[in-house]
């Protein structure tokens, strides 16, 4: 099948591909840019497990095609630590508050809350439950997901307030 | 004790060992997506393989013709079972003493049975290969009932077997029959139910689930032809059962077979079995010379590998008028789907079902279970339980009600009055087992002073009122649910795996500077190994648990085990883990008397080091010893510090539990609104409250599931209509209820460390639990039985027949 040349941006890093039209970007991120953090649980969009950052919106990547992310600005699980290997706040209250156990639905359901968090840096519990309502956990039962991401909430907050004060 | 040596609780807390809520060391990798998945490997001149399944629950196959799919760019192989017989590889043995078609050999036998294997350079041809292998089948009469399997003239499943009147588990008395089961005293329970004040009974139907992990079933088999050595990457909760599995199969030597599981993306039960899949790419792998992957989809996952339950169970209890219980008597029918791919230790067809009577003091029970064939997928795992524990759970606990409501008792009165009494352990059931301890009525009363249950009661009783006066829609069920799980299989005596006895094993080695490491026969799920494991070392060695590595899923490093499955990590391997440290430590001991000029009797543990008795400043830490181990051992004594230990439980273990749970049911909408849910555990000896914590959350979510919502529903053709999380309720955060947890620790007498095991206890105790909330809303209005599940559509139908809706 003809292939077609797409370029975006990943984690801040210009990459490019040639990717059939029906490949879709979750099968162009895992095996040809080998970012295996993303991944996929479901194929009906309903698991979420491949959820990455698309130009601020979080989208299901196994329900994109990577022609569709053409020139597009990506964030994924493996853009989410700074450059020093310092873990996001997400990260590390995933771990505080025990918010995973198989690690499987992980890096999407981080990647969901960095941009829950974006649109609603202090959300309530019910705002959590309904925004992370996309991504599927099987082991956690959630409880523990949405303390880590109040975790995240308030440490973002007591950073930014910290730095404001600075 | 000087100023300079920290008092034992600064030692102790130092090492994270057992009880304290030590942050998981996974969750490092986990969360900036660098686990290792099946799905993650790639390997150079990798191919992927995808199957051609039936469209047909019943047909023979008249032809296959895999011209065209063999034709599409990419593709390098195509088999089918006329490929797979030059091998002598077209059927499989199966864990439960059957046989299966590895693929469709003459006719299908369930809708997405594998037909043909396609193998290509990528996976997108091997997916459009797959579609194109062209099949003619001729239609056959289809039975998804197991109600009816046995009638005459059902259509014959399995012609392979139809006229073979011996089966693995003794005589078959149908075509379609595979085993009868029979526990207890069938004589004593019918006279029993003879002289009864009060009997019930009621057919209760635990559906066909799945456990649905969040990654699929998958593989890579890489087969080296220079060396005639096979490598199979897995998602294997049970790597040496696969590695022997695998040579009795193949005919490849044991040891030229590595399985490795690395990360496993959630089991609960689905990734115990050997499915086509991994056979298929191991021919492949074989026929073709290069490594080949598959990974099922969702579809594939929920409609061919694996189901749970399916156990149909006729259940009657006797009982005094004034309601002490007196006799139990099952007949369940269990549907194993087309072949017998049951996941039980090999000389239980019905697993562990005869812990049926559950927390009850029955003077005399009977069970008789049937086994049967209908045209639906197998499997029968246990779905995040001990085999076929949280059916009988499910039946007993609802039994229970049942009684409590023909006797007009409180169905916690009920329940007070029957629970084994503390002073009768370790106490043998009636139907054989002997449960290890337990001490019911102070969890059950724990549990209803919390929830404040008399006044919960009251509230319900005022709001049966109101709804009869027509103020209010809603109509309120308070769920009770008290369970004893029977887990960590187990005692030789009583289980194996084909004739492998199901023991456990750990492997540690202290290095010289004092860290070490620990491989173990078990393999994580998600469940924690890496971090819970090293606890108990921390506690038994006194080393840090950060200094102790934990490897699992190797079989060519780790010691030979069963695998993580039936809440058999801590009670087994966790065991083996406390035994191979109590070896290294008798070592160290010799070490430091040898060292500290005294006899071995002089010296007294503590904390983290051997010290005089009496002159606690005489001591040797563990580290120092784990460094004299390699340089100044006593003379004539073996250098290392190192030990296994196969574990063969002398019992199984009893965890057990009291839960409690408030709904709310719309009887207009039939929406029923979790308000409230605790759970009480008792798990014996808690190595990590944090992780039992998460267990308890993600499986009472599990429970949560399958009570409101999960079903694998076949239509009368035998097509699968819940085959996709479209169809398959998988609960979101949305919907999840949030969960109180609470414990009692009643340690196991006969364990190392006292644990008795706690991952599946939510899934057993709370499937009943939400259960009987339903029901008990709906009782006051002479409703009995309520079955599974409680979705918003059934419960509104239940409202509708009672005649709530005008």
């Amino acid at each position: 099948m003809a292939k077609t040349h797409v370029t975006m941006t990943v984690n801040g890093k210009a990459v490019e591909g040639l990717v059939e039209p029906r490949t879709l970007l979750i099968h162009f991120l895992r095996e040809q840019l080998n970012l295996t953090g993303p991944h996929i649980g479901c194929d009906t969009s309903h698991c979420g497990a491949c959820t990455v950052d698309l130009d601020g919106k979080s989208v299901k990547s196994c329900t994109l095609f990577a022609v569709q992310a053409e020139g597009g600005n990506l964030l994924t699980i493996e853009g989410m630590a700074a450059a020093d290997g310092t873990l996001h706040a997400l990260q590390e209250g995933f771990r505080e508050m025990h918010g995973l156990q198989c690690g499987f639905c992980t890096p999407g359901m981080i990647t969901r809350g960095y941009r829950l968090l974006q649109e609603n840096p202090n959300p309530s519990e019910d705002e959590i439950r309904f925004g992370i309502s996309g991504n599927l956990c099987r082991c956690t039962g959630y409880q523990n997901i949405v303390k880590a991401i109040q975790y995240a909430a308030a440490k973002l907050a007591g950073a930014s307030v910290k730095e404001a004060a600075e | 004790m000087n100023a300079i040596t920290p008092s034992k609780e600064e030692r102790a807390e130092k090492l994270q060992g057992m009880g304290c809520r030590r942050k998981r060391v996974e969750d490092i990798r986990f969360v900036q997506g660098k686990g290792n998945y099946v799905d993650d490997l790639k390997l150079p001149g990798m191919l992927y393989g995808d199957f051609t399944r039936s469209p047909h629950a019943h047909a023979r196959i008249k032809k296959i013709d895999t011209a065209k799919a063999a034709a599409v760019p990419g593709v390098v192989a195509v088999l089918t079972a006329e490929t797979l017989k030059t091998v002598n590889l077209a059927w499989m043995p199966t864990l439960a003493g059957d046989v299966q078609m590895v693929l469709a050999d003459g006719k299908v036998l369930f809708q997405n049975q594998e037909v043909a294997f396609v193998i290509a350079d990528d996976r997108y041809a091997a997916a459009d290969a797959a579609d194109l292998v062209e099949v003619e089948y001729e239609a056959l009469p289809v039975n998804v009932d197991p109600l009816k399997a046995m009638a005459p003239g059902a259509p014959v499943i399995r012609e392979d077997i139809k006229d073979k009147t011996e089966g693995a588990h003794g005589k078959r008395k149908h075509y379609n029959h595979i085993f009868s089961w029979a526990s207890g005293d069938k004589a004593a329970t019918d006279a029993a139910f003879a002289k009864a004040d009060v009997t019930i009974k009621e057919l209760i139907v635990y559906p066909r689930v799945h456990p649905c992990p969040l990654e699929t079933c998958q593989c890579v088999a890489s087969f080296d032809k220079i060396k005639g050595e096979l490598t199979l990457w897995g998602t294997f909760q049970a790597p040496h059962v696969i590695r022997t599995v695998g040579s009795l199969i193949s005919k490849i030597p044991e040891h030229k077979i590595h399985v490795i599981a690395p990360d496993i993306g959630g089991g609960f039960g689905n990734k115990v079995g050997a499915y086509s899949g991994y056979i298929c790419a191991i021919v492949a792998s074989i026929v073709t010379g290069r490594p080949v992957k598959w990974v099922e989809d969702r579809i594939e996952n929920l409609s061919t590998t694996a189901f749970a339950r399916d156990f149909h169970m006729e259940t009657e209890i006797a009982a005094t008028k004034d309601g002490r219980v007196t006799a139990l008597r099952c007949y369940t029918v269990a549907d194993h789907g087309a072949f017998d791919a049951c996941a039980n230790a090999s000389k239980w067809p019905a697993g562990l079902f005869s812990i049926i009577t559950g927390s009850y003091d029955f003077p005399t029970a009977h069970v008789l279970v049937d086994g049967v064939y209908t045209n639906k997928a197998p499997g029968g795992v246990a779905y995040r339980c001990s085999f076929r524990v949280t059916e009988a759970a499910y039946c007993i606990e609802r039994a229970m009600d049942i009684l409590a409501q023909k006797l007009g008792m409180d169905p916690a009165e009920l329940r007070m009055k029957n629970l084994i009494r503390r002073e009768q352990f370790p106490y043998t059931s009636a139907l054989g087992w002997q449960y290890d301890s337990g001490d019911y009525h102070t969890a059950l009363t724990k549990a209803m002073d919390k929830v404040d249950y008399k006044r919960l009661r009251e509230e319900q009783k005022a709001k049966q009122a109101a709804f009869k006066r027509g103020e209010t829609r809603d109509v309120m069920g308070i769920g009770l649910a008290f369970f004893t799980e029977i887990v960590g299989a187990g005692p030789s005596r009583n289980c194996d795996i084909l004739g492998i006895a199901m023991f456990d094993s750990a492997e540690i080695r202290i290095h010289p500077t004092g860290t070490g490491i620990c491989r173990l026969g078990t393999k994580s799920q998600g469940q924690g190994h890496e971090t819970t494991y090293a606890q108990i070392i921390a506690t038994e060695l006194g080393l840090p648990a950060d200094n102790i590595a934990v490897e699992e899923g190797n079989t060519d490093t780790a010691p030979y085990g069963l695998g993580t499955y039936g809440s058999r990590s801590t009670p087994v391997s966790g065991a083996a883990t406390a035994m191979a440290c109590r070896k290294i430590k008798a070592k160290a001991q010799m070490i430091a008397a040898y060292m500290l000029e005294v006899h071995d009797d002089d010296l007294e543990w503590d904390v983290d080091r051997f010290s005089v008795k009496g002159n606690p400043e005489r001591f040797k830490t563990m580290t120092e010893l784990a460094w004299a181990a390699y340089h100044e051992v006593p003379p004539g004594m073996e250098p290392g510090l190192e030990a296994v230990n196969y574990y063969d439980p002398p019992n199984f273990t009893f965890p057990f539990g009291a839960y409690i749970c408030v709904v709310d049911v719309d009887v207009d909408t039939g929406v029923t609104k979790v308000r409230r849910f605790y759970a009480l555990d008792d798990c014996g000896t808690r190595i990590n409250p944090m992780i039992i914590e998460g267990q308890l959350h993600g499986g009472l979510t599990e429970a949560f599931g399958i009570a409101m919502g999960q079903e694998i529903r076949y239509d009368d053709d035998g097509n699968v209509m819940t085959a996709s999380l479209l169809d398959y309720f998988l609960p979101t955060a949305v919907e999840t209820p949030s969960w109180e947890t609470d414990y009692t620790v009643t340690p196991s007498p006969h364990h190392p460390i006292g644990a008795k095991g706690v991952g599946e206890s939510p899934n057993v105790g709370g499937v009943p639990c939400f259960a009987n909330a339903v029901n008990d809303a709906f009782k006051f209005l002479g409703s009995t039985h309520i079955a599974m599940p409680h979705d918003h559509w059934r419960t509104w139908t239940v409202a509708e027949k009672l005649g709530l809706h005008g």
